[in-house]
């Protein structure tokens, strides 16, 4: 009896002082979280109120008018909708072009890609001091921003699908780089051993016995990379030239009167990026379904 | 998949392997084979031969030397005489009166001598310029009217000289040189970015870094009623050669529209991805159209997006940060939904078993288990929109996009070019750092999910 009821006042405060523990920590965890919301509030709304005082028109004048500018269009393109399908022939070679620089800055940038993930994966690596450097010029092509090489190469190069294509191929090789690495460590080690007791060189160690795993990632990685190099090529078109995005570009300073032509590359695009969307999230599933 | 399947029905391994192999060895060619044949084609839908013809290599020169490198332009005005100084010919750039760069010396009324590299010299006197080198002579142009004489050492004019009735160029070794009938020009070339800092019209232009230390620390007032050092920020703040403000600014307006537009599509993403995943919402025909409306915002890219915000909004950070908004609501939906489709109903039981309201179901039995998914998605997309919002802010006019664009098509303040280049890096960089940091920091003290 003593000893239970020994038993029962030494456990007590025990039990409490794992519950006052708890209660302070979910306490101290529920103000931190109550903190963080209201930094968070303050700067969206500090934010928005800074954005909208830096921005030439406001924000509620804006989100009245912003069916103003689809309404012109649309209208336009219900009076002259018998020329649509004629006009998005007409854009077609462009809507080739834009597509064109998305599937070579994809095939050229996976290809860098292959080299520099394969160069910057610990274990694989043709130069294991070199795997730092590699990755830090992985980060660096991954850090500028398309716009910036294009621009220059613009200058350079002149006018054309060239610079877009050169901008895109680079992001590409950065950003593909970086994922393919993280494909490659989980590479096995065994066959490439196989392969160097047979006297492989690197080259061929690479070939056959590190592609043939990876390659159902790698494909889908870059199928998906596509899909968004294919939006960036319309947008550089627009900023630089070549492609649809530059066909967009003039159409749209023309302002009223080739709403049509807007409309009908906006309706060219829209489908495009679905299609490509569509093809290459089943692809996707289909590669990663294999594996 | 098929052919496989269709050879494994056919029996006999050894066929089947030998003819696993040719397939193989001709995929191994084939592929090959295939992106050749497509480059070959690009090779002439791009006319990459016609791009080796239009490329300007000069233009890539100018680029190079303009970033590390700039020119004074010493200019002797041919038609009302007076001898001006101007740092890349600009006008913020002029020295004021009865100031030179260290290179001239004055030699009496309209009279300068400019000190060249390589042993070069350079006498402007009235509207005659006198250009040495050492190994070759002196070069005189001389512009009387309307005609320009040129006298060389040995009366040929030789292939750096480019000379006709109206112009008259020398490109030497330190420095360069145009004679028009308007005005005598020569070129000074020094490494650099000058007046970065302080531009000529600021007190404290040209002084040694020691010189602004001990100024900064010292009581004597170089401005009137302002403290040297504020007087110093405010100096290099307000340059109006490099423009300080105005790009720090732009700098962070293009971080603004990053942030308030992939927070802002979060925020909006979240609830309907509720409505758009299976096991929140059983009213299939519901799911199906939240569905439909983040595949149409996906597929109405960014650009037309902006397109059609800018007109409403006009140029500025609202319009970006709301086009990333629209864009990446698709994004954040088609994510968070699928991540709430995989999340463990046993939690939710268990939340539910205590007696808790939906609300709470949703916010303990949840919210903790798609935080993490929710919360890389966020600031992976933070980062990646930061380069968005550069490209978004070339096209709506706002943020450091346009800035660069704007130098760009300018075409001459390349050393601005490669100091917003630089920039755009490093704020790239930064982003990825701190939402990598973030991502580790808030990931795993989350792990208890309260």
């Amino acid at each position: 009896m003593a000893d239970t009821s020994l038993a029962r006042n030494s456990a007590a405060p025990d039990t409490s002082a794992i519950q006052d523990a708890y209660l302070a920590m979910t306490r101290t965890k529920r103000m931190y979280g109550g903190i963080m919301l209201v930094i968070f509030i303050a700067l969206m709304t500090s934010g928005f109120m800074l954005a909208d005082s830096r921005n030439a028109g406001g924000f509620w004048d804006g989100i009245l008018n912003i069916f103003a500018f689809p309404g012109e269009v649309l209208a336009e393109a219900r009076e002259k909708v018998t020329l649509i399908p004629a006009l998005m022939v007409k854009f077609f070679p462009s809507l080739i072009e834009t597509v064109n620089i998305a599937a070579a800055s994809t095939l050229i940038g996976g290809l860098l890609a292959v080299v520099l993930s394969l160069l910057s994966t610990r274990g694989l690596a043709r130069f294991p001091t070199l795997v730092g450097p590699f990755r830090r010029l992985m980060d660096i092509l991954r850090a500028v921003p398309e716009i910036v090489i294009a621009l220059v190469l613009i200058f350079i190069l002149g006018g054309g699908p060239v610079p877009a294509m050169i901008a895109i191929a680079l992001h590409t090789a950065g950003a593909l780089g970086k994922l393919f690495s993280e494909v490659n460590e989980n590479a096995s080690l065994k066959p490439l051993e196989g392969l160097e007791s047979v006297g492989a060189n690197w080259t061929q160690r690479m070939i056959l016995g590190v592609v043939p795993q990876v390659a159902p990632n790698w494909l889908s990685y870059a199928l998906l990379r596509f899909e968004i190099n294919i939006r960036a090529s319309a947008i550089l078109g627009f900023v630089g030239s070549g492609g649809i995005g530059y066909d967009l570009k003039n159409a749209f300073s023309w302002g009223q009167g080739r709403y049509d032509e807007v409309a009908a590359i906006f309706i060219l695009l829209f489908l495009t990026i679905v299609l490509f969307d569509q093809l290459s999230s089943h692809y996707r599933n289909k590669l990663v379904g294999k594996v | 998949m098929s052919a496989t399947a269709e050879m494994v029905t056919g029996g006999n391994p050894a066929q089947d392997a030998v003819a696993r192999f040719r397939r193989k060895q001709i995929a191994g060619f084939a592929v090959p084979a295939v992106i050749l044949a497509y480059f070959v084609y690009l090779f002439f839908a791009f006319d990459i031969a016609g791009l080796v013809d239009r490329a300007r290599m000069d233009n890539a020169k100018i680029l190079v030397a303009d970033s590390y490198s700039y020119k004074t332009h010493i200019t002797h005005d041919n038609r009302n005489g007076g001898v001006s100084f101007a740092i890349e010919g600009e006008n913020k750039g002029t020295y004021p009166d009865g100031m030179m760069p260290g290179f001239v010396t004055s030699t009496g009324e309209d009279a300068v001598k400019i000190t060249l590299d390589a042993g070069e010299v350079a006498e402007i006197e009235g509207s005659t310029l006198r250009y040495s080198l050492p190994d070759y002579g002196t070069v005189t142009v001389t512009v009387e009217g309307r005609d320009i004489s040129l006298e060389t050492p040995d009366g040929t004019i030789p292939d750096w000289i480019s000379a006709s009735n109206a112009r008259v160029n020398i490109t030497g070794e330190g420095g360069r040189a145009t004679v028009t009938r308007a005005r005598t020009e020569v070129y000074v070339y020094s490494y650099g970015w000058e007046l970065f800092w302080f531009t000529l019209d600021s007190p404290f232009y040209g002084k040694s870094f020691a010189e602004l230390v001990t100024l900064a620390v010292s009581g004597e007032q170089v401005i009137e009623g302002q403290s040297n050092f504020a007087a110093m920020l405010s100096e290099v703040w307000n340059n109006s050669m490099w423009r300080h403000k105005d790009v720090i600014w732009a700098i962070f307006e293009t971080i603004l529209m990053a942030f308030l537009g992939t927070m802002g599509a979060a925020i909006v993403a979240l609830p309907m991805a509720f409505i758009a995943a299976r096991n929140f919402n059983r009213l299939a025909s519901l799911r199906f159209a939240i569905r439909r409306v983040f595949d149409f915002v996906r597929g109405v890219d960014g650009l037309i997006w902006t397109i059609i915000l800018s007109r409403a909004f006009g140029p500025g950070p609202m319009t970006g940060a709301l086009a990333i908004l629209i864009t990446d609501t698709g994004s954040f939906g088609k994510i968070f939904s699928e991540a709430l489709e995989n999340v463990d109903d046993k939690q939710i039981e268990g939340v539910t078993s205590t007696g808790a309201k939906p609300l709470q179901r949703y916010r303990f039995g949840v919210i903790p288990q798609i935080t993490p998914v929710l919360l890389s998605q966020v600031l992976y997309y933070l980062e990646s929109n930061t380069r968005s919002a550069t490209v978004i802010g070339a096209i709506t006019g706002g943020g450091i996009g346009l800035l660069l664009t704007q130098a760009i098509i300018t075409q001459k303040d390349w050393e601005e070019v490669s100091y917003y280049i630089m920039l755009i890096i490093i704020m790239v960089i930064f982003m990825d750092t701190v939402s990598g940091w973030l991502r580790r920091k808030l990931i795993r003290s989350d792990d208890s999910g309260v």
